[in-house]
């Protein structure tokens, strides 16, 4: 067990926990934030998405004092702050575009996508399939796509 | 349509009535009333409820997966009842007998004929396999909106608008006829008064439920066959919308297990010492089949799992390896088997035919994984002599029928509350539950507390219910015109309810025999279930008739089909949709196959070719669909994209192999399902005809395998007769 400070949605959280413990059941069972899903632990999926300093990373792979100092961002807040904007483009499109079904790993994709969209605002087919390599197993990927581009051109206009 | 089946009731209590279905009047008032839950509220025609603030709210027996199913039948119930669009919500209706799905079970049961007279008492029939199929609230078999929708639904929204006019002609003294509804307020153009569904629910709950509701013909629809926005699709944009896995509940504790990797054999003994000694620990419980760790966390449970090293059994008759299963399915296909279907003398034709006019092949599928993203999971509590199931059962009162026989309880001491499901495609449903046989221990040793049971990822591959592995025999004889005379099939088979087999074409003689096949191997129901593996035996078969006869294997099929019929008309569709005969870059083929299941008919046309790796490369799929009707076209859309995706995702890669009787596979690293990068181009038609409307969760991924291989061959000239292609390639390279 180990005390630390972490920093997530803009908050400092101090908690005491096995400093092995994976930031995704960090998130999970210890602050009560369930939209980070568990898919797979192996970083095979990408159900466990959040941001780490602006950038898309699997969290079932990253034990909790990896994580200390830099700033979490997880689905809950994706939409919030000034680097919130693709997020919250991102969600208006996969409402728009009904890209869900199940949903289970919609989390992970937005995140996956926001973190692109961040970086690279209006990314070519091959960027996005370089990107976001999380799993589906609905099959929403046609969806995804279109939204991906769908959100490029509002960035593009909204800049 | 017999009307009794749908006769609609009505039981008086304390200020106003509750209405449903007359043959269950007595279960179904106790149910009825702890559903209606304000004094303002009032449950009408067993699925609808209406309060004084305006809101509908739809009790839906099916849990969501992700099919849209809630709101599509609440589209198809908002249509009869006029409501406003804007004021309609929806609600899982509870795992109580009382709102068992008997529309589902009529369509299941009789393909659409009429419930026979035995079936109408729904409780003396817990014996046979049709009763399993009364008492079920199932999602699944396309079964949402073709049972549910069209036969209880509409009938449901129908009785209440016919209440609520009556409600409105009654107050205002004037002839029910005259009075018009419209977004949820019935209007007498005469006079121009108005009245709000809410402000009428309370008159209308005291007037007796209209026998034979009038439904609207298809033309008047002004809400089903548009795509409002899904009810469940905003809360799955910000991590809000919670699923099985993130239920939390006061007191709750954590399970992990590991069972047996060799299914059905059974703990020998385990050092529960490593696992207890551990951070959060707070049971290790040996099973019957495996050892479970109970502690605070999921996380910690899990941990403490890994340091145990239980001893299991090796005792059953287990298949070793993927070769041992080849073999025995070879000599499975030796035996007779039970007749499936037979017209003709399909022997005697093949006797007489010249053997250059005899094709004859053996096709394999691989058992399959759903891997649905949620891992499966279930949280139980027995307090107060009481066990509660929080689940995304796709059969919730098949679920409550399993936890009566492993808890020991009377059924009224058990209650099923349905979650929703991160995807299932035919995995969590009883008897396929395993996982339920598992969590019912663990809960009754730590009562009263609540316990969440999560199979990690790789308990789950491993302890699938998987599609079966399988094989079949076929040959045919071809006629002077090159189409068969003669079709002769052995088909290896798992005990579930099978119709994939028909074949769709005019062949005059037809012998199909179905031989059981089973081993250690625990398999269960696959989206599309056995039509996964017929489509892609008949269709791939099929095309090497179409090939041996020097044919274009569109006209060889379109030729065995009868003219304007639906099938054909799907078949034609997709064919001039991709352009079917025009030249295509060297190295690429164009694939089709037709199949029907569920009651829709599907076509598609896949282009594929051999990338420079010698992988295959699938370029576009079109397909043609006629599913009768749509409710909500664009959720239609997706879930033929979907079904598309997960069966060429099954065709070129997916497989569970064996060694030594275990499960290979234990992840999404070694079983390789598709993203993003490998989802090709793809073109739906949807052809509406007047037939009874199909399914559409399933139908579309039949054609998927073999339209593919086909494509393969005619870029290739390699037969594919197993799958995964991929292995298949690899095999004849
Ligand atoms: S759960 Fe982390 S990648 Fe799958
Ligand atoms: S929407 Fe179900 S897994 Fe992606």
């Amino acid at each position: 067990m180990a005390s630390m400070t972490l920093r997530v949605n803009g908050e400092a959280i101090d908690v005491e926990l096995d400093p092995a413990k994976p930031l995704l059941w960090v998130l999970r069972e210890e602050l009560g934030l369930t939209g980070t899903k568990y898919g797979c632990g192996v970083a095979a999926c990408g159900a466990c998405t959040i941001h780490l300093d602006g950038r898309a990373v699997r969290s079932c792979i990253l034990p909790a004092d990896a994580a200390e100092g830099a700033e979490i961002t997880t689905i809950e807040a994706v939409s919030g702050g000034a680097a919130g904007v693709a997020g919250q483009l991102a969600q208006q499109a996969w409402i728009e575009m009904q890209v869900p079904q199940c949903g289970y790993c919609q989390s992970g994709m937005i995140m996956a996508v926001a973190a692109l969209l961040g970086e690279n605002p209006n990314p070519s087919d091959d960027e996005i399939d370089a990107a976001v390599t999380n799993i589906c197993r609905c099959g929403t990927y046609p969806r995804i796509r279109k939204a991906v581009h769908a959100v490029a051109r509002h960035m593009e206009t909204a800049s | 349509m017999r009307r009794r089946t749908f006769l609609l009731g009505a039981v008086a209590t304390a200020g106003g009535v509750m209405i449903g279905y007359r043959s269950w009047s007595g279960s179904f008032e106790r149910a009825a009333r702890s559903q209606v839950e304000g004094p303002g509220e009032h449950l009408l025609a067993g699925w609808i409820k209406i309060g004084a603030d305006d809101i509908v709210t739809v009790q839906v027996p099916h849990i969501d997966m992700g099919q849209g199913v809630h709101t599509a039948l609440a589209m198809m119930a908002a249509e009869e009842l006029d409501a406003d669009w804007s004021k309609v919500r929806t609600e899982r209706a509870p795992g109580e007998k009382t709102f068992a799905n008997r529309f589902l079970a009529r369509g299941w049961i009789m393909q659409n004929r009429a419930v026979p007279a035995f079936a109408d008492g729904i409780t003396d029939m817990v014996f046979t396999e049709a009763a399993r199929f009364i008492d079920l609230q199932i999602t699944g078999g396309s079964t949402a909106v073709r049972f549910t929708g069209r036969a209880g639904m509409r009938i449901v929204g129908a009785a209440a608008r016919g209440m609520l006019v009556e409600a409105a002609a009654r107050r205002w003294n004037v002839p029910g006829v005259r009075l018009a509804a419209r977004d949820g307020v019935v209007t007498d153009p005469a006079t121009g008064r108005s009245a709000r569904f809410g402000e009428l629910a309370e008159e209308a709950a005291q007037l007796s439920v209209p026998a034979n509701p009038r439904l609207k013909e298809p033309r008047e629809w002004r809400i089903v066959g548009t795509s409002p926005t899904r009810f469940d699709i905003p809360a799955k944009t910000d991590g809000s919308f919670a699923y099985g896995i993130d239920l939390a509940l006061p007191g709750m504790v954590h399970a992990a297990i590991r069972v047996a990797p060799v299914h059905g054999e059974r703990l020998l003994r385990v050092d529960t010492g490593p696992a207890e000694a551990m951070t959060g620990v707070e049971r290790v419980l040996p099973l019957d089949h495996g050892v479970a760790v109970v502690a605070k966390s999921w996380w910690q449970a899990n941990e403490a799992m890994l340091a145990l090293e239980p001893e299991f059994s090796t005792e059953g008759q287990m298949v070793l390896s993927q070769a041992d299963l080849e073999q025995r399915q070879d000599q499975a296909l030796g035996s007779e088997g039970s007749s499936a279907h037979a017209q003709g003398d399909a022997d005697a034709a093949l006797e007489t035919a010249s053997a250059e006019r005899i094709v004859e092949a053996v096709y394999r599928v691989p058992y399959l994984h759903h891997a649905a993203m949620e891992p499966i999971n279930a949280t139980a509590q027995f307090a107060d002599g009481v066990l509660t199931l929080w689940a995304g059962e796709q059969d919730a009162l098949g679920a409550k029928a399993l936890l009566v026989e492993l808890s020991g309880l009377g059924a009224d001491n058990v209650i099923v509350r349905g979650l929703p499901a991160g995807g299932s495609f035919g995995r969590r449903i009883a008897p396929s539950a395993d996982y339920l046989r598992r969590l019912v221990p663990i809960a009754l040793a730590m009562s009263p507390r609540p316990v969440k049971l999560i199979l990690s990822r790789e308990e789950e591959f491993t302890h699938g219910a998987y599609r079966p592995a399988l094989a079949t025999r076929v040959r045919a004889a071809l006629g002077e015109n090159g189409l068969p005379t003669a079709w002769s099939q052995r088909f290896l088979a798992a005990p579930t309810r099978n119709e994939a087999f028909v074949l769709p074409y005019a062949i005059e003689n037809q012998s199909l025999r179905s031989i059981d096949f089973a081993t250690h191997v625990h398999t269960g129901t696959w989206r599309a279930v056995a039509h996964t593996q017929h489509a892609f035996w008949t269709e791939s078969f099929v095309d090497e008739l179409a090939h041996a006869a020097d044919r274009d294997p569109f006209v060889y099929r379109r030729d065995m089909l009868p003219e304007g019929s639906r099938q054909r008309r799907v078949l034609e569709t997709a064919a001039e949709r991709a352009s079917w005969g025009t030249p295509l870059p060297a190295g690429t083929g164009r694939g089709i196959a037709l199949h029907e299941c569920y009651g829709t008919w599907v076509a598609e046309v896949i282009e594929a070719s051999l990338g420079e790796d010698g992988g295959p490369r699938v370029h576009r799929v079109v397909a043609a669909v006629d599913c009768g009707g749509l409710v909500h076209p664009d959720t239609a859309l997706q879930q033929v994209e979907g079904g598309i995706i997960m069966g060429l995702s099954a065709a070129l890669r997916e497989k569970i192999t064996l060694e030594d009787g275990r499960i290979v596979q234990t992840n999404f690293h070694d079983y390789d399902v598709f993203k993003l990068e490998d989802t090709p181009k793809i073109e739906v038609h949807f052809l509406e005809s007047d037939a009874p409307w199909g399914g559409l969760g399933e139908p579309a991924l039949p054609p998927v395998a073999p339209a593919l291989a086909n494509a393969l061959f005619a870029a290739t000239g390699r037969r594919i007769r197993r799958l995964p292609i991929a292995d298949a390639l690899a095999e004849t390279a």
